[in-house]
């Protein structure tokens, strides 16, 4: 035995290194016909461990306090080396993340991965999702603008609309009768210190169950039915070096956007930093059009076409939940949509415009007209995950495929 | 280890008292963490009275003062505002001010006012508490040709008419807020205070 090898069975007798190394890259494997869509997941683990790195590194300038919180982070942005460019990282990537998260969604839901066996991969991954809209909700208070104000002041104000205990859970939250100096603080300790800790939970468990059951794969066809005589998955190769390499490739092309968005277009015309955000907090005056950021705008839509508070607040939250019930409410009996017939890829279709219509009207100034298109678009939401167990039954399928398929 | 002899239920009856005893004791550790997070003895006593000088208010004009941290509009209604108000009254949500958590009992009136002119409300929409933007003007092109005046909520979309009512068919609940307050003076008040009080 090489002293290498003796060193790292020293290590294997102690804390089972070469098993995890094993159990989760080497002799993990994984369907060999992964596609474009199976890069986000690894994407979203890379913008994770970004928005650590860069966060780390601005809490070492960012004062969380009303009065000062502002001035530091414009004292980031122009007098600390390098500054604008942990910042712009930081931000960059919280929209970065959002995108990967949502493309990595949308793969789950047209491969059907959150189908039996995976049913809790998908669930905790609507928990990291949700644990996600936390985390950038409460940094993009940190800023202290006016965007940063008034955004925590709706957002909180929805807990108000419960019945009975929502005044008190309201003031709870914010820890004053109003958004304050109180409010930013703890939102400070939320977002460097509460959410990632439950974030990083989430993604292990995520992983984990992920790791157990196995990888779905574009043609929704369990590889693990079909195994070699080693015991090997036949249409399975191992996931290093096979896909860190893959992945390694996504990564670049990743970095290449990124880094166009970062340097030339870092507010991204407003979709990532608005321009009244580059206005201290006034708590006496609410800008004449406030938006949240692009990532929430799909549900605030739905909040505002009911003309009603505590129902237009419970619809965003149905419009959330309801995504936590997929698994149960897909009734066909295929998983991918390659084999999948038109009453799904139709309703699917519809599903997309309506997702992107109500991100579009909820930066847009509530009209008329506008309020009812959204009604329109929030119906189509809402139907196609309530329709889903009667037209996923009745819609005509393709016969599955033994083995995988490269298209 | 055997477990010959062993009293199963005496051990089960141990088992479960203890993880009890663990689980209060888990609650109970809670209960400051939890309170912590209220608002401060600071936060609760910063809401001293302000006072606002509204001698030099024009007709049809507004002014905004702060009081625990939240906007207080004050305007000065011209006759013709007061003359609109009933005219809004079949579009309203509550134009009889039924809602008693919405004014003091002295503001319950068809202006929602002490004074027939000055209307004295929280710029907080009771929707999601953004602050309703003011627009003054008749008809405008964007507000459709009823409307007579009021606050448009820039966040949903909210209405209320210049008594701070709010209108039918838009998100926010009730109408605008009215806090205490009472003359000082004739053109001096003090916001924060009921009437009556010294």
């Amino acid at each position: 035995m090489s002293r290498m090898q003796t060193f790292v069975g020293w290590i294997d007798a102690r804390f089972p290194m070469s098993k995890l190394w094993k159990e989760h890259l080497s002799e993990y494997y994984a369907p060999k016909n992964f596609n474009f869509w199976y890069f986000f997941g690894s994407l979203a683990l890379l913008v994770l461990v970004n928005q650590i790195v860069t966060g780390i590194f601005l809490t070492m300038n960012y004062k969380p306090d009303s009065h000062l919180a502002f001035a530091s982070v414009e004292y980031i942005m122009r007098d600390v080396s390098w500054g604008w460019l942990i910042r712009y990282m930081h931000s960059t990537g919280a929209s970065a993340f959002f995108v990967v998260v949502y493309l990595h969604m949308f793969r789950g839901l047209i491969y059907g991965s959150f189908r039996k066996p995976r049913e809790l991969v998908w669930i905790f991954g609507m928990l990291i999702y949700v644990a996600l809209m936390a985390e950038a909700f409460m940094g993009y208070l940190l800023p202290w603008g006016q965007m940063s104000y008034w955004g925590a002041q709706v957002i909180i104000s929805l807990f108000g609309a419960i019945p009975y205990i929502g005044d008190g859970l309201a003031q709870w939250i914010r820890g004053d009768f109003v958004v304050s100096d109180a409010t930013l603080n703890r939102f400070f300790a939320f977002h460097v210190i509460a959410l990632p800790l439950v974030l990083l939970g989430l993604v292990v468990a995520h992983i984990i169950a992920l790791h157990e059951v196995g990888s779905n794969n574009p043609d929704g066809v369990e590889i693990k039915k079909n195994k070699g005589d080693n015991g090997i998955p036949k249409d399975g190769i191992p996931f290093h070096p096979y896909y860190t390499v893959k992945d390694i490739v996504g990564v670049v092309v990743f970095l290449m956007f990124f880094s166009v968005v970062m340097f030339f277009f870092p507010e991204m015309g407003g979709f990532f930093l608005e321009a009244n955000n580059f206005i201290p907090a006034d708590p006496l005056k609410t800008p004449p059009h406030i938006a949240p950021l692009w990532y929430f705008t799909p549900f605030y839509a739905i909040l505002r076409a009911v003309p009603n508070k505590p129902l237009g607040v419970l619809a965003m939250g149905v419009s959330i939940v309801v995504m936590f019930f997929l698994p149960w409410l897909d009734r066909s009996p295929v998983k991918s949509i390659r084999y999948r017939g038109p009453i799904f890829k139709g309703a699917l279709a519809l599903f997309v415009i309506s997702f992107f219509g109500l991100a579009y009207l909820g930066m847009q100034p509530p009209t008329p007209l506008l309020t009812n298109l959204a009604r329109v678009f929030s119906a189509i939401y809402f139907g196609f995950f309530f329709l889903m167990p009667w037209y996923t039954k009745i819609d005509k399928t393709k016969p599955v495929p033994e083995r995988v398929t490269f298209k | 280890m055997s477990n010959e002899g062993v009293d199963t239920s005496r051990r089960r009856f141990l088992t479960a008292a203890t993880s009890v005893v663990g689980a209060v004791g888990v609650g109970a550790a809670l209960v400051p963490f939890i309170s912590s997070m209220n608002p401060s003895a600071r936060a609760q006593a910063a809401g001293a009275p302000v006072d606002a000088d509204i001698g030099k208010l024009e007709p049809g004009a507004l002014m905004t003062v702060e009081w625990r941290g939240k906007p207080i509009w004050i305007v000065n209604r011209t006759k013709q505002n007061l003359e609109d108000l009933p005219k809004n009254d079949p579009r309203l949500k509550d134009p009889k001010s039924d809602v008693s958590s919405q004014q003091p009992e002295y503001c319950v009136n068809e202006y929602r006012s002490i004074k027939r002119e000055y209307l004295v409300l929280i710029g907080i929409c009771t929707h999601l508490g953004c602050s309703p933007t003011y627009r003054p003007q008749i008809a405008p092109e964007d507000l459709g040709p009823d409307w007579l005046g009021g606050w448009l909520c820039p966040c949903h979309g909210s209405r209320f008419d210049l008594a701070g009512r709010v209108f039918d068919g838009v998100p926010a609940p009730t109408n605008l807020v009215v806090p205490p307050y009472r003359y000082v003076t004739d053109t001096h008040i003090r916001v924060g205070e009921d009437q009556g009080a010294a």
